[in-house]
């Protein structure tokens, strides 16, 4: 909403404040001012001047030589623009006028002959192309006959006013009309506000025996009012009026579209004007619009109808669409003599529906959906016939056509003293209450500290008592609350174990050198299946879509956090940032049913990739590139810091390398996998060799124990042995631990790799591989005999089982 | 025999005087007092001399001993310093050389931001929720005061997968899901960040998808002044302990009374500049008091019960703080973005 502070003065006295201040109290209290703006930049010495002559230059075609009359003297200016004639009334800078951008005006010498000033256009004056009427965005501007020569142009032009824009909550749909608009500012400043007059020279004749009012849904349209209008001459309505609808961001059209219009600012009320003659009928019908019935609207549009439309009809075809817009065939012209003026109360939801239909979204649409005043339906209607009895020669009927089922009651709250202090934490006295109900002039009965509150109908967004909490409070003002502490239950805060678990996982993987991302969940079709993990494979998920997404990109959620993880590697390696190791912890969403009706299964996952150089130690010539192991050692870490024993299996996956992926295990359970990217999915997303990882959060937490028991520290020595096997290449090293962890236990503590080996003195298609067997006893000193005992026999069982020889 | 011994003395002497070098010290060492070594021989010959000298003869000859056995250690204490010397400066290295780097990865800043939240308000008794981010629309909008035809649903134009599901637009379903699960039987507090969306274009101040944190307090008898207390104690140490705050009336569905809150702006300190567009204020949060319905709703006698809510933007909240001027850039993971905020 904009509002003009020259209009709003009609209302509320605001002298002596200045807009900024102004500003700055309605925004503490509540709407928050988003601009002030001043219509024109200062000039000064600018006057209304009469044109006497105006002929050519003598010496140049597009110039004129006018001479001008500025009351106490007669000005010779040289003029070029198209429109100057003799006759007009014009803006006239004299001689040591300063316009904007502190252009002087100096007597001039033009082509020979002297310039004493300058008539002006709007835009010299300082005006935005938006405060400028159509007809006079090129040329001079040309004031109304009756303009007093020699005075200063600013009251007439309103060039003075400022214009706050409040950006209204959808509750205080009262602020969409300078009245609700003098009632805050009147509330805030304590000051009264002023009625504009709705006063009316009927005529004898009657409204009644012009038109008849037939409304077939009451809940739909509990009021319409038809006011008759006869003998009205359409021409430009008044300067004034024209700079205030300018100042709110509408454009002049001729006096009775504008004083619909201006109305609807004033009082908050859309009404519409129809020419009466061209209804063609006596009779206002308000129903549903038939399936498929049209109206060609006032833009010239056609437009198909619902029965969720209501229209206004002249008892045969629609003439306006109800609350929205006008129809073209009652559409007000020049040659308009006769008007019937629409008052009107609509429902707000009917309205909606429509402006969703249609994509019609208008001034009055808009008041329509946010709710109106119906205190105020019949007297904007008064409003705006007083005005066009003024301004429009008009003969206004006597009498409203009327049909009325509307409820004006006011919402009565009850409210007392000690519940608003025990709620607001304040100390406010009931006499304080009174006054600022009567600041905000609300009707009221007080007994003692027991308020019953007639919240006006203009205020329809009060109802309950912490709407009333709110009034008080903002009028007394938040800035006077009290600051405190809570003093009820106390509470224990904290995490969840799962919130604890997240944080140890982000904490540890940062520690080893990765940085955490934050992509989309939502992502596109042809990404939404790559790369899910084998256990929500196995599950054969549904990708959920968006029944309405803004692009391709993001059109599903995802089933997986690497393909976006991924874009954002391509992202930075087309940036010459190639060593790259991210992570993300964050929900897949996964569905088993093939239409999504019930809320997927949200499964927290942490994801990472990496790829480039993973050490880089330049002059000691220490360069790592990531590969698998790097990744592995990663994961291995991250289990070994969580507690859990880790098991790894090859595994083909797809989009991943088929011979450098695995998938990892908690027990039996898949819980994730690691890899490289399939070359030819690198080579689809621009990346060079990428390794990922992902795994499901939320199996380990199953799994996990927070609380670890202590072991004794052993008090026995240990025993190492070392055994290297020959095997086949196929045959993978951790199978073959497995197997001798089996074997060996309870005696092994630990079996490492610490060599492989494969080429020369081996045979094609073998290989070598040591292991550092730990042998601990918690109980006693070894004996030789019982480890060399479990020796053979691990010896022997991991050559049956895996086809090994021991290497001599 | 003494000057003999003398003799021995002088020579052992000004050798270990000359000698430059550890194994020759030995090897003097060796020759004078070894077995075969010169001050024995002539000690052999000690028999040979009458009772009456002997004692004389053995004085001289331990002095001899002791003169040279000194000496040798002396001489040795001086040439190992220098060998040590030596040692130390042959491997001394170029101390400005790089050290051996080591990987230092970092939490993204949003992430960064919210834990800092979470751990002020856990100090203060809060406990950390967190609700699906697939929501129903029952608690995204109608256990918020929010009905299929309310006017505010305009406000958020949200993501929805079908009639009854879409993204959450707000984590204060959160709050209505904890409500419903404390069953109007007891005050709590909590917070509650996370993901969520709305229909927004990607631009320098929008983002289809960012976070929230949202907080709620429901007990008997509380007041508005807590929740002003409470929000100054978040904006002071969120931001300094110098801002002011101040609340302004506003409207949320889900609160009755309605409040945004600024802080005073750090640039300018209050004054006015173009960070705070000449206001003096920045616009943090929006808040205000439990809306009885919501409070009905969520199983809570409004009658008994009162609470205040409050939700913010830790976009918003790093932008301001660090200076990001791209809502994008949150969501771009630029390694040298992500890079800048590595300090724990
Ligand atoms: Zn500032």
């Amino acid at each position: 909403m904009l509002v003009s502070l020259n209009w709003l003065k009609e209302y509320v006295d605001i002298d002596g404040i200045s807009p900024e201040e102004l500003a700055e109290k309605v925004t503490k209290s509540g709407i928050e001012v988003d601009s002030v703006e001043y219509i024109a930049e200062n000039s000064s010495n600018v006057v209304i001047g009469y044109i006497e002559s105006c002929e050519k230059h003598p010496n140049a075609d597009k110039l004129n030589l006018c001479q001008v009359n500025v009351g106490e003297e007669t000005l010779q200016i040289i003029c070029g623009a198209p429109n100057v004639r003799q006759g007009q009334k014009v803006a006239v800078a004299k001689p040591g006028a300063v316009l904007p951008g502190n252009f002087k005006i100096k007597k001039a010498k033009l082509r020979g002959v002297e310039s004493f000033g300058m008539i002006c256009s709007l835009q010299e004056l300082g005006f935005d192309e938006k405060h400028i009427a159509k007809e006079y965005a090129e040329g001079i501007f040309v004031f109304p006959e009756d303009a007093p020569v020699g005075e200063s142009v600013e009251p007439l032009l309103n060039s003075t006013d400022a214009v706050l824009e409040f950006d209204l909550t959808p509750n205080r749909a009262d602020c969409l009309s300078m009245l609700g608009v003098a009632y805050e500012v009147g509330a805030l400043l304590d000051k009264p506000v002023n009625l504009p007059s709705e006063k009316v020279n009927a005529t004898t004749e009657k409204a009644a025996d012009y038109i008849s009012v037939k409304v077939d849904d009451e809940k739909l349209n509990p009021y319409y009012g038809a006011f008759v209008i006869k003998d009205v001459e359409i021409k430009a309505s008044p300067l004034w009026m024209q700079n205030y609808l300018l100042a709110a961001g509408i454009r002049p059209i001729n006096n009775v579209v504008d004083i619909t219009n201006y109305v609807l600012l004033e009082y908050g009320q859309p009404l519409h004007a129809f020419d009466y003659d061209r209804l063609n009928s006596k009779e206002i019908v308000v129903r549903k619009a038939t399936e498929g019935e049209k109206i060609i609207t006032l833009d010239d549009v056609e437009r198909t109808l619902t029965s969720e439309n209501l229209v206004i009809t002249n008892g045969k075809e629609p003439v306006a669409l109800a609350g929205v817009m006008g129809g073209a065939n009652s559409e007000v012209t020049s040659e308009t003599t006769n008007i019937l003026l629409e008052a009107a109360y609509f429902d707000s939801i009917s309205i909606r529906k429509t402006v969703k239909a249609t994509g019609l979204r208008s001034e009055a649409s808009t008041r329509y959906e946010k709710g109106i005043d119906p205190n105020r339906v019949r007297q904007a209607g008064l409003r705006a016939c007083h005005l066009l009895e003024k301004y429009a020669g008009g003969k206004v009927l006597e009498g409203v056509v009327e049909f009325d089922k509307l409820d004006r009651s006011e919402q009565t709250v009850a409210i007392d003293t000690k519940t608003i202090n025990h709620r607001l934490g304040t100390t406010i006295t009931s006499d304080e209450i009174a006054k600022i109900l009567e600041r905000l002039q609300f009707n009221y009965e007080r007994n003692d500290e027991q308020f019953t509150v007639y919240a006006p109908t203009r205020r329809g967004d009060i109802a309950i008592f912490e709407d009333m909490l709110e009034e008080v409070a903002r009028i007394y003002g938040y800035d006077n609350l009290p600051f405190t502490l809570p003093t009820g239950t106390t509470t224990v805060g904290g995490l969840t174990k799962k919130q604890q678990l997240r944080r140890s996982i982000k904490n540890y993987l940062e520690g080893v050198g990765l940085l955490e991302t934050r992509t989309y969940s939502l992502t596109s079709e042809t990404y939404v299946r790559k790369l899910v993990s084998p256990e929500i494979k196995e599950l054969n998920p549904t990708p959920i879509s968006l029944a309405m997404p803004m692009s391709e990109e993001h059109k599903y959620l995802r089933l997986s956090i690497l393909p976006e993880l991924l874009k954002t590697v391509s992202y930075n390696l087309a940036r010459n940032q190639a060593n790259l190791a991210y992570y993300e912890i964050g929900s897949i969403f996964v569905t088993d049913e093939q239409e999504v009706t019930k809320q997927p299964d949200e499964q927290l996952r942490v994801s990472g990739v990496l790829t480039g150089k993973w050490l880089e130690n330049l002059w000691q010539q220490e360069n790592k590139k990531v590969d698998f192991y790097v990744v592995k050692g990663i994961v291995e870490g991250l289990f070994n810091h969580l507690e859990l024993p880790l098991r790894v299996k090859q595994v083909q996956i797809p989009d991943m390398h088929p011979g450098r992926t695995a998938s990892l295990l908690l027990g039996d359970k898949l819980v994730g996998f690691i890899g490289q990217l399939h070359p030819a999915l690198e080579k689809e997303l621009d990346l060079k060799e990428t390794y990922v990882f992902d795994i499901n959060v939320e199996a380990i937490l199953e799994t996990h124990h927070h609380e670890p028991s202590y072991m004794q520290i052993p008090r026995y020595p240990s025993v190492t042995r070392d055994i290297a096997f020959i095997l086949d290449d196929r045959v993978a090293a951790g199978d073959v631990k497995e197997t001798i962890e089996e074997v060996g236990a309870p005696l092994v503590k630990s079996v490492q790799v610490f060599d492989v080996y494969k080429g020369d003195h081996l045979e094609e298609g073998k290989k070598s591989i040591a292991y550092s067997l730990l042998y601990q006893d918690p109980e006693k000193t070894l004996v030789d005999e019982e480890v060399e005992n479990s020796y053979q026999a691990i010896i022997a069982a991991v050559s049956e089982k895996h086809g090994a020889y021991v290497r001599s | 025999m003494q000057e003999q011994l003398k003799a021995i003395q002088q020579e052992a002497l000004s050798k270990v005087e000359e000698v430059n070098d550890l194994k020759e010290l030995q090897a003097i060492k060796v020759a004078y007092l070894g077995k075969k070594g010169s001050l024995t021989q002539v000690l052999r010959g000690m028999g040979k001399l009458s009772p009456e000298e002997r004692p004389v003869v053995g004085e001289i000859a331990n002095q001899v001993r002791e003169a040279i056995t000194t000496a040798i250690e002396e001489k040795n204490t001086i040439l190992e310093n220098a060998a040590l010397e030596k040692q130390l400066q042959a491997e001394s290295i170029d101390v400005t050389l790089p050290g051996r780097p080591v990987k230092v990865g970092g939490p993204h800043l949003l992430t960064k931001v919210i834990e800092e939240i979470e751990d002020l308000f856990i100090g203060m008794g809060y406990e950390v929720r967190e609700g699906p981010e697939v929501e129903t629309d029952y608690y995204n909008f109608e256990a918020l005061n929010l009905p299929k035809d309310h006017p505010a649903r305009d406000m958020q134009d949200s993501f929805y997968i079908t009639n009854e599901l879409l993204l959450r637009t707000h984590t204060s379903p959160v709050q209505a899901r904890t409500m419903k699960e404390y069953n109007g039987e007891k005050g709590f507090k909590m917070i509650c960040p996370g993901k969520v969306y709305r229909r927004d274009t990607d631009d320098a101040t929008h983002s289809h998808q960012f976070t929230q944190i949202e907080g709620l307090y429901v007990d008997k008898d509380v007041k508005m002044s807590d929740l002003k207390g409470v929000l100054n104690v978040f904006a002071k140490r969120m931001f300094g302990e110098d801002r002011k705050i101040r609340l302004r009336p506003s409207f949320f569905p889900f609160t009755e009374p309605s409040v945004e809150m600024d802080i005073s702006c750090k640039v300018c300190d209050g004054h006015g500049c173009n960070v705070c567009k000449g206001t003096g204020w920045i616009e943090i949060l929006g808040a205000g008091m439990v809306h009885p319905n919501v409070l009905e709703m969520g199983g809570y006698d409004p009658n008994v019960y009162s609470g205040f809510a409050f939700g913010m933007g830790p976009e918003r909240i790093a932008m301001l703080k660090y200076g990001v001027n791209d809502i994008r850039q949150f969501y771009l993971n630029d390694s040298r973005f992500l890079k800048q905020f590595h300090q724990a």
